[in-house]
């Protein structure tokens, strides 16, 4: 791979972006088009794409498989824990208007981080497939 | 908290299996998924209890109103659905320790557990809900994990078993989707109770009867129906032993709820069974597989396959009783989802115990097991029993009622169907006996009992057989109470 400069440079450079985009569909749900399961697609494309350029080693040193496994759980428990908080404040399951004085607020935070636990488990689950496939039939590096 | 035990039943367990996953360690994932199960079960008998004193139970997801947001309704029907995927579910946990340790390799035990539970999820949630795309959302959860767990299962053929499974499911899944998706287009509502109001003014257009079709294929794929069972005798055969013994006693049991939520509650029995005339392609279809499946049992020499082509065969029993369209034919049927899997999954954890010490549930191999293991052959004997329908057992409970039901309406014939099934049952369940009481074991081997985890459970399901088949009455007046709901009665 050393002498393919253009991939390894232009991965570098689009990488950070592809990210930063991923966030950008994570908020920008609130109001338009996006949400956690796109945002998660995409940023989990940010370490594919690492993955597929400097090789699946590389990729496991900055994302573990341990890491990968947690966060896929992590996103439910977050998921599901946002609709245990509203029942123990009161309201029924997942009514985020009770999160904060005011309603409105209160619906606000709730899909942000609902959102969020759809965002940590769809990137977990990706990013586990691609490990899988791709580790298939060689040795684990 | 009791306001909140709808959703409860189906959220505890959807938190408890990441948690299973994430403790990653054999034993304690286990023991969550022992927790949740009991749980959903405690749960479950509440719900069923409510609503047979105050009628259905309404819960609405983050608080907005019904025909806008999801919605769980809780009435006898499903209650009662609820009650036998949590019963088996509670039973087949405890059983499944020293069964999958010794079936499963141990770094993937704490994720077989994350599965179970998700599975359970899955089915109670299909149940629970009073939205038609939260039963699909529901039916793939519950979809894709079993087809996880039937691939964990140690013979290679498991792989392909799944595969098949995998491929038949989601096309049944999509047909689903597809008769949702159409319904959705004429209504503009996903609320199974708004669906029952609107759809009669857009019955009349091409796009409902094709809903319709989308989803009876769906479903009875889902359920397997006789000529769409395909993917079943390879899954159970294969599956890991615990897995066998909840998928058989639950996962077609739901799926027979969702025919009767489709047809009964949401299209109606008028447009269902009079205008698109379901009942003339159910009964003939039940009736092959009786006799059909029956047949093909007789044949097998894989224990667990043979007890597969007799799941098709009982499925049979429980289409037939709904396509009488009568209170007697539906509580029949009705009856018999939770008669079925007290007697399949008595019988499937029975042979979890044979491959625990055998290794193997072939007949050539099983020869003189009646002594080796006389707990385990006499649990499956009295499963057996069941199965054929013989009195003092929940099996003749169900028979009765549906040659009743086949009676009330004239229909000799079919009321014959049913006692010739009784009697290949017979044929099917001898096959296992004289091989296991009539033949010398070989002392060589030396087979023992299985051990007590696992017969406990099998013996709580044997009981369950022989108790609700002396005192039916708590069974049938649920299963009756359900009936009228369906069909308006009440």
């Amino acid at each position: 791979m050393d002498d393919r400069v253009i991939l390894r440079v232009g991965a570098k450079i689009l990488i950070p972006f592809i990210l930063l985009f991923a966030l950008y569909v994570q908020f920008h749900g609130d109001y338009g088009p996006g949400g956690g399961f796109q945002a998660g697609v995409i940023f989990a494309a940010g370490f594919v794409l690492y993955g597929l350029i400097y090789g699946l080693g590389n990729v496991k040193r900055v994302l573990p498989p341990q890491a990968v496994y947690i966060c896929s759980a992590l996103g439910v428990l977050l998921f599901a824990g946002v609709g245990y908080v509203t029942m123990a404040l009161g309201g029924v399951f997942l009514d985020y208007g009770v999160l904060a004085h005011d309603p409105e607020h209160g619906q606000h935070y709730g899909i942000l981080l609902v959102e969020l636990g759809v965002l940590i488990t769809v990137f977990g689950v990706m990013v586990a497939v691609f490990y899988a496939f791709a580790g298939r039939g060689r040795v684990e590096t | 908290m009791t306001q909140h035990l709808p959703v409860l039943l189906v959220v505890v367990p959807l938190v408890a299996a990441p948690i299973a996953a994430l403790l990653n360690r054999p034993r304690l994932s286990w023991a969550v998924a022992v927790g949740a199960t009991l749980w959903a079960l405690y749960a479950a008998l509440e719900l069923l209890s409510q609503t047979m004193v105050s009628g259905a139970i309404h819960y609405e997801l983050g608080g907005w109103t019904a025909p806008y947001g999801i919605e769980y309704v809780v009435d006898a029907a499903n209650a009662w659905v609820v009650v036998i995927v949590a019963l088996i579910g509670a039973l087949v946990t405890p059983y499944a320790r020293k069964s999958v340790e010794r079936e499963i390799t141990k770094d993937r035990i704490p994720l077989f557990y994350a599965a179970f539970i998700l599975c359970l999820t899955g089915l109670l949630g299909i149940a629970v809900t009073g939205d038609v795309f939260n039963v699909f959302v529901f039916l793939e959860i519950s979809s894709l994990s079993a087809y996880a767990l039937i691939a964990l299962g140690n013979d290679r053929r498991a792989l392909t078993a799944s595969f098949q499974y995998l491929i038949m499911g989601s096309v049944g899944a999509t047909f689903i989707v597809i008769g949702i998706g159409l319904m959705y287009i004429m209504t503009g509502t996903l609320n199974m109770a708004d669906l029952a109001d609107r759809l009669p003014e857009v019955a009349s257009s091409r796009t409902i009867p094709v809903a319709f079709t989308f989803l009876t294929v769906g479903i009875t794929l889902k359920l397997a129906l006789f000529p769409l069972h395909m993917w079943l005798p390879n899954a159970y055969t294969y599956a890991p032993s615990a897995v066998t013994a909840f998928i058989a006693s639950t996962a077609t049991k739901v799926a027979v709820y969702l025919l009767l939520r489709f047809f009964f509650t949401i299209f109606g029995a008028t447009f269902s069974f009079d205008v698109m005339q379901l009942d003339r392609i159910l009964m003939p279809l039940a009736l092959i597989a009786i006799v059909a499946m029956s047949l093909v049992a007789i044949y097998q020499e894989n224990v667990k396959r043979l007890l597969a082509y007799s799941s098709v065969a009982q499925i049979g029993y429980m289409v037939l009783g709904i396509s009488f369209v009568s209170v007697l034919g539906l509580t029949a049927g009705i009856l018999h989802l939770f008669n079925h899997a007290l007697m399949k999954g008595a019988l499937f954890m029975s042979m979890g115990c044979v491959m625990y010490r055998v290794g193997s549930v072939r007949l050539e191999q099983m020869n003189g097991l009646g002594r080796a293991m006389p707990w385990t052959m006499a649990a499956f004997v009295v499963g057996g029993l069941s199965l054929i329908g013989v009195p003092l057992t929940v099996g003749f409970v169900s028979k009765w009622y549906l040659v009743q039901a086949a009676l009330e309406q004239g229909m000799w014939p079919v009321a014959g169907v049913v006692l010739l099934g009784s009697l290949l049952a017979l044929m099917y369940v001898w096959k296992v006996v004289e091989v296991a009481y009539f033949r010398e074991v070989d002392p060589e081997l030396g087979i023992s009992e299985a051990p007590l985890s696992l017969l406990a459970p099998t013996w709580v399901l044997v009981l369950g057989n022989l108790y609700f088949g002396i005192n039916a009455s708590e069974s049938v007046g649920v299963a009756t109470r359900a009936a009228e709901i369906l069909l308006g009665v009440l």
